[in-house]
């Protein structure tokens, strides 16, 4: 009886229910998939924005920074150049920091082009360190007008030579030892006083009174 | 009547599994979009944070702009008490 009830008509009016069922689960299980979406992408302008206020004047300060550098390395590089000449100074640099003299000065390009002179291997690291401090540098005690302190050829002991040790320049300069003895060249007169009896004191001392 | 049975099984056995796959593949895809969302907002929220430092950067200046001028003044004194190599 309940199988003859059903006709087309209800079958249709129950496949439409099912659909609409379908569709309203599903939009709304989109809808807040969506949502979430939504607010998550809010999250994320806010902290976008937040990366474009903080890192817009970074850009300004790099460049103010890079640009004091700048002036630094020039300063340097052109006092250095100035004071040991370029070929110097391109080995003074090599000597500290090996393999920079390929890389040069960056405001004289020739640079790049010299054979740098091996300082290190006549002056000691010490030496360099020192002589990068100015005149209190035991180098910078020789006198400049003389003749020049490096020596491509002479390896460890032109770095020697370079301080001032008067045991390593000149020993026949210094003060002999005095020579003592019956052979000694230089004799000195005999006491009088030495062997011969003891001096008396006065006799009020002795006498106590 | 026979054309009406026909139209609702159509309407149970296609029309209605083509909606369902067609809403569950649309569900599917804005459900996959939450987690990436959700990646990107913390992972922005950290970069944010990193950037928090930059502030720090015109201490920086400062103090390169502090240093050189002392390198600059040492620089001054150095060219005149060193003689110049010729």
């Amino acid at each position: 009886m309940v199988v003859l009830a059903i006709g087309p008509g209800t079958v249709t009016v129950v496949a439409l229910l099912l659909i609409v069922l379908a569709l309203v689960y599903y939009l709304v299980s989109t809808i807040m998939a969506l949502s979430a979406i939504t607010k998550g992408l809010d999250e994320v302008i806010v902290n976008v924005t937040e990366i474009i206020e903080k890192s817009a004047p970074v850009n300004d300060v790099v460049d103010a920074i890079n640009g004091q550098l700048d002036a630094g390395v020039d300063l340097l590089e052109g006092l250095l150049v100035k004071k040991a000449g370029l070929v110097d100074a391109v080995g003074l640099v090599d000597g500290l920091y090996p393999g920079a003299a390929a890389a040069g000065f960056r405001n004289f390009p020739e640079s790049t082009s010299i054979e740098a002179p091996r300082i290190s291997e006549v002056y000691t690291k010490g030496t360099l360190t020192l002589a990068r401090l100015g005149r209190e540098a035991p180098i910078a005690a020789a006198n400049p007008a003389g003749p020049v302190l490096r020596n491509v050829e002479g390896g460890s002991l032109a770095a020697r030579l370079l301080y001032p040790s008067v045991r390593h320049t000149a020993p026949p300069e210094l003060p002999r030892s005095p020579v003592i003895g019956t052979d000694a060249p230089v004799q000195y007169e005999q006491r009088d006083d030495i062997g011969a009896p003891r001096k008396r004191l006065p006799a009020s001392r002795v006498g106590g009174g | 009547m026979t054309l009406w049975w026909i139209g609702d099984a159509v309407l149970l056995v296609v029309v209605l599994p083509v909606v369902v796959y067609l809403l569950h593949g649309v569900l599917s895809a804005a459900r996959s979009i939450v987690p990436s969302v959700r990646s990107i907002a913390a992972t922005t929220a950290a970069g944010s944070k990193d950037l928090d430092a930059t502030a720090l950067l015109l201490t920086t200046q400062s103090q390169v702009e502090q240093t050189v001028a002392g390198v600059a003044n040492y620089g001054g004194s150095l060219d005149v008490i060193i003689d110049d190599a010729e």
